[in-house]
């Protein structure tokens, strides 16, 4: 508690400073000519905003940029595009790349389609409210959180005991066996990189899907929240004229519903995408990238910050970024043309 | 409605409710979600609630029961419950520190880290919505673009500049660790606030300048009070995702004094990754803040964000 | 107590739409002003420009003689009640009224004196803990009032006041505020689009049409002696009947012939129109109010009843004479396509007629009104107004 308060006490002579140091610049700044005043006034509000976004996003991508085509080992030795070149050749690296790629195609696509699904039936359900706010919860959890819940799930106790599994997935999976057709016995599902067996340098592995299980099951929630107040918003009207015109329910969804929530929907997908692509904590909380199922934000960390490669990890934060510019580009194009349409 | 009315007067009731609960309205409206949709539903609400609360319910096993038993096993022994887990995790050393004094780390991180960059962002978000200036939209524009930019992008030339030795913040990770967040959460708290503090009556802020307010008066005596309610939206907004973040705090933070409990926990995994008693018990220690604040306040939550999934 | 003085006041606003073209106005010490025109006229572009809320893109603005142009709101020391009010949201009705007071410094103890007394004098003492939100629709309007007098300012700022109010309510406040100004004595620019607000309201009327000042003048004047055809339709309900006629000689003086039928005009039109003599063959805007011809009078007009209203005080009677009718517009002067048009005559409510009758209507020729059919300018007045006859289009566009 004592801590609590000392924290809450310094953020309060913080912002009183902070607040003084406004006030004080904004007074001096009073004290100018006209146009000079205006402008300082100007200044003084837009001014701490624009300072941080120019020495903390503006200067450090440019410099990071700059600093993907050098070794980064020695002083700014030249390497051209070298680094990306190993990016998408050498050895298992490309395999980050086809991880990420995966990543955001199947955690989008199942978790808009999850939202999609869960806004339509549970639209008013009796217990929507619980119901959806269940679903939300894993949002409150971190990714952190939910990487050690899953690691939990995925567990597997060892040993010979095969049905003393701790892992409810490995229980459950051992409780099948007389079940299905072969033997099922306890599995280490993170370690698995092979994609029903296949071992393929395209496919993503088995660990990785167990990984996005992860993911869809954080950013269900977000979609769910999202679609679903865009469908109260649709107009009753619309929905009875069709009614009465003779759709069924299903048609009614459709023709009518999907399609006027379907910018709220693009708008969903796009944020999940580009926050799939990001993926670092839930691979740091459970494999730490190991059996490859690396991904290009956590292995930009490992490289930079471990592995002493600073101009390698810089040209995968540039991939990144390239990889994120033309998704937002496409939504904002189709966010325009249906507004227009 | 086959029975005969009583009284007149229930027979005009009756009508009432007739005409008012039967109309298109509830019948028709809508896709009906059926019997099917409602199971479907549930089952997945189910599905999402099992995984968080199998861990909440072995936090509170017996260590020994934890590693040899599932955790649904449980439920037959409520009487070895036990919070030893709790004290087990709150001593143990992470990096040479006691877990407990992460705890404090990230509270110490997120105060400052949610409340300076919403004040600066209002700042602006007040300059470009009530501000005449050149350029003004076109900035506006730029400063929403920056939301493109992976933090990924960012980290190395960052941390490179706070360690200059003149700045002397370069041992102070919580000082690194806060101005990081706010830089980070810029773009779209001015956006979000923009949003909001554009839309207030722009009568009422000519009214002030008519009464002889300045800039900086009407931003503290009118527009703050005025925006609490999309003040506290983006701040749950953005303590959940400070807490919550780990690549920041493991960036910026330095030594293990000043990183987050995140951080802390991913250590665990790192080195105990068995030892489910110390884990489960410091994800639920690391998860209580933000799900208490979430529960409590997802309402305002949820209007953040439905407002920041607007943009582009 | 001061005066207000704009010179080729000009407004361009960002987009090159030139709202206000030109405006020479003067507001006298004290003097209450209204300044009215249809909605989009570039009134509250007008006003905005008084406050300092709108840059001025040309011309000067004179407080006291003084050139405030480039002065703020905060500088120039007026008030101002917005249709929106524009209370502050987050302020008890007491914040609200004290707010400029607070930020002038003024000493607790005045700021307490003078709100109590604003909200005694706009019986809003009950309410003075109560945030916005809480009152209704009168007791905002008051406050947005109550805000703007306690300050004793230079000017009273009011951009369409009563707009937000209920009928019954507006016509109430309106004369409340009538009178607290003439109690106060405080220079006024009142903003409406309700040509009764203005007439009721005003010591003098400003009439603006697409930003250009039409005419200035006192209520009085303006409904009795418009100085062109937009300013005579806009003002009075029902509005003047103008119709195409053409300017004829009589065995009698000089008469305007409408359709087939000609009202004499007269010796008391020879006097009231000078030139007429030399318009002869001319078409002209022959204008009458609805009073003008139900009375008294020694002209005569002939027309087919269509439709009798009941008012209780007047009975109004809509008939058709066989001639075009003639429009002010936004642009200029319209005439109709069609031959014949709709003439309004407002009679004592105890006559008789019946529909789908001939009736004769009495022409008071002293209320008769001449206008140019290109310029919509009046025609050649009595010795005492200021216009005669003129056809140069440029007349108009000064005012
Ligand atoms: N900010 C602006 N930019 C461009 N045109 C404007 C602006 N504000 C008002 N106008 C135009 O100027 C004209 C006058 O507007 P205004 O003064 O508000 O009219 P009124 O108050 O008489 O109804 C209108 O045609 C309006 O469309
Ligand atoms: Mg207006």
């Amino acid at each position: 508690m004592g801590q609590l308060l000392s924290t809450l006490a310094l953020v309060a002579i913080g912002i009183i400073a902070f607040g003084a140091i406004i006030g004080i610049l904004y007074w001096l700044v009073s004290q100018l000519r006209e146009p000079w005043r205006e402008r300082g006034r100007v200044g003084v509000f837009v001014g701490p905003a624009l300072l941080l976004l120019a020495i903390g996003l503006i200067y450090p991508a440019v410099a990071t940029v700059r600093m993907a085509f050098y070794k980064g080992d020695g002083p700014d030795v030249w390497a051209g595009l070298s680094n990306f070149k190993r990016i998408f050749t050498e050895g298992d690296n490309p395999l980050v790349l086809r991880n990420n790629i995966w990543w955001a195609l199947i955690v989008t696509v199942f978790s808009t389609a999850i939202g999609v699904m869960i806004a339509r039936f549970a639209d008013r359900m009796r217990g929507e409210r619980v119901a959806k706010a269940l679903i939300f919860l894993p949002t409150a959890v971190s990714m952190v959180g939910a990487g050690i819940i899953w690691k939990f799930m995925y567990a597997n106790s060892g040993g010979g005991n095969q049905s003393k599994q701790i892992g409810l997935l490995n229980w459950l999976w051992v409780k099948l066996d007389p079940i299905l057709p072969g033997k099922q016995t306890a599995q280490f599902w993170l370690q698995n990189d092979k994609f029903f067996g296949i071992k393929s340098s395209f496919l993503p592995g088995m660990n990785t899907l167990f990984l996005m299980i992860i993911m869809i099951w954080i950013q269900a929630g977000f979609a769910t929240t999202v679609i679903s107040a865009a469908m109260k918003g649709v107009p009753d009207d619309l929905v009875e004229a069709a009614k009465i015109d003779g759709a069924s329910d299903r048609q009614a969804f459709f023709r009518i519903v999907l399609p006027y929530v379907k910018p709220t929907v693009i708008t969903v997908a796009t944020t999940t995408t580009i926050a799939v692509l990001k993926v670092f904590d839930i691979i740091q909380s459970t494999t730490g990238g190991q059996f490859h199922t690396d991904t290009v934000a956590n292995d930009m960390y490992v490289k930079s910050f471990t592995q002493s490669q600073p101009g390698y990890g810089a040209a995968l934060a540039v991939v990144l970024f390239l990889a994120v510019i033309p998704i937002v580009v496409i939504n904002n194009r189709n966010q325009k043309e249906l507004r227009q349409g | 409605m086959s029975t005969v009315p009583i009284h007149a007067e229930d027979a005009a009731v009756g009508a009432v409710t007739f005409t008012d609960q039967t109309p298109l309205g509830t019948k028709l409206a809508r896709t009906a979600s059926g019997r099917v949709g409602r199971i479907v539903v549930w089952i997945l609400a189910l599905l999402w609630t099992v995984p968080t609360f199998g861990l909440l319910v072995s936090s509170f096993r017996p260590e020994k029961a934890i590693k040899t038993t599932g955790w649904w096993n449980a439920f037959g022994h409520l009487g070895d419950m036990t919070t030893k887990n709790y004290s087990q995790v709150l001593s143990t050393k992470v990096g040479g520190i006691p877990f407990s004094q992460y705890f404090w780390n990230s509270v110490k991180i997120t105060i400052p880290a949610v409340v300076i960059p919403i004040v600066i962002a209002a700042l602006a978000a007040y300059a470009f919505s009530w501000m005449h200036f050149k350029g003004r939209d076109w900035l506006f524009v730029v400063v929403v673009g920056l939301m493109v930019v992976p933090i990924q992008m960012c980290l190395i030339p960052l941390l490179k500049l706070f360690n200059l030795s003149w700045l002397h913040i370069g041992d102070n990770g919580f000082v690194k660790i806060w101005i990081a967040h706010a830089i980070f959460a810029m773009p779209l708290t001015i956006f979000l606030l923009k949003n909001f503090i554009g839309a207030l009556p722009r009568e009422v802020m000519e009214a002030a300048r008519v009464d002889g307010a300045s800039h900086l008066t009407i931003f503290a005596k009118l527009v703050l009070p005025l925006s609490v309610p999309a003040l506290a939206s983006i701040g749950i907004f953005q303590f959940l995702w400070v807490w919550s973040d780990l690549l920041v705090g493991k960036v910026f933070g330095g030594n293990a004094q000043n990183q987050p409990i995140t951080k802390a926990v991913v250590d665990v995994v790192g080195s105990r990754g068995n030892d489910w008693q110390l884990l489960t018990a410091g994800a639920f220690i690391m998860m209580i803040v933000p799900l208490v604040v979430f529960i409590s306040l997802q309402r305002y939550f949820v209007r953040g964000l439905l407002a920041g999934s607007v943009k582009g | 107590m001061s005066t207000l003085t704009m010179v080729n006041l000009q407004k361009r606003y960002a987009n090159g739409y030139e709202a206000v073209p030109g405006l020479d106005l003067e507001i006298k010490d004290g003097e209450f002003l209204v300044l009215v025109g249809p909605s989009g006229c570039g009134k509250s572009t007008v006003l905005r420009m008084v406050a300092g809320l709108e840059d001025i893109s040309g011309g000067d603005l004179l407080i006291d003689g003084a050139r405030v142009n480039d002065m703020g709101p905060q500088q120039r020391d007026i008030a101002m009640v917005f249709q929106s009010y524009a209370l502050y949201p987050n302020m008890t009705v007491g914040d609200n009224i004290a707010f400029a007071m607070k930020l002038r410094k003024t000493p607790k103890a005045e700021i307490a004196q003078k709100v109590k007394e604003v909200a005694e004098l706009l019986e809003l003492d009950k309410v003075l803990d109560r945030k916005p939100g809480q009152l209704s629709g009168g007791q905002r309007q008051r406050v947005a009032m109550g805000r703007a007098i306690v300050r004793h300012p230079k000017l009273f700022l009011m951009d369409e006041p009563l707009s937000n109010l209920d009928a019954k309510l507006r016509v109430h406040t309106r004369a409340e505020i009538a009178r607290l100004q003439r109690r106060l004595g405080v220079t006024t620019m009142y903003v409406t689009h309700d040509q009764v607000e203005a007439m009721t309201m005003g010591d003098r009327v400003a009439v603006l049409r697409r930003g250009v000042l039409m005419q200035c003048a006192s209520p009085q004047e303006l409904y009795e002696r418009p100085d062109n055809l937009f300013v005579a339709q806009f003002i009075g309900s029902p509005s003047m009947n103008v119709v195409r006629g053409t300017v004829v000689s009589t065995d009698h003086g000089p008469g305007v012939q409408i359709g087939d039928q000609t009202v004499e005009l007269g010796s008391v039109g020879a006097a009231r129109f000078p030139g007429i003599g030399e318009m002869i063959g001319r078409d002209v805007a022959f204008g009458v109010r609805p009073e003008a011809l139900g009375g008294d009078g020694s002209g005569r007009l002939t027309m087919q009843v269509e439709l009798v209203e009941m008012l209780g005080s007047e009975l109004l009677v809509h008939g058709t004479v066989n001639a075009p009718a003639v429009r002010a517009i936004d642009t200029g002067v319209e005439q109709s396509d069609k031959p014949t048009s709709m003439v309004i005559a407002s009679m004592d409510p105890r006559r008789k007629v019946e529909v789908f009758s001939t009736v004769e209507l009495p022409v008071d020729i002293d209320r008769v009104h001449l206008f140019d059919l290109d310029t919509g300018l009046a025609i050649g007045r009595d010795a005492a107004g200021r216009v005669t006859d003129s056809s140069s289009p440029n007349e108009l566009d000064k005012g």
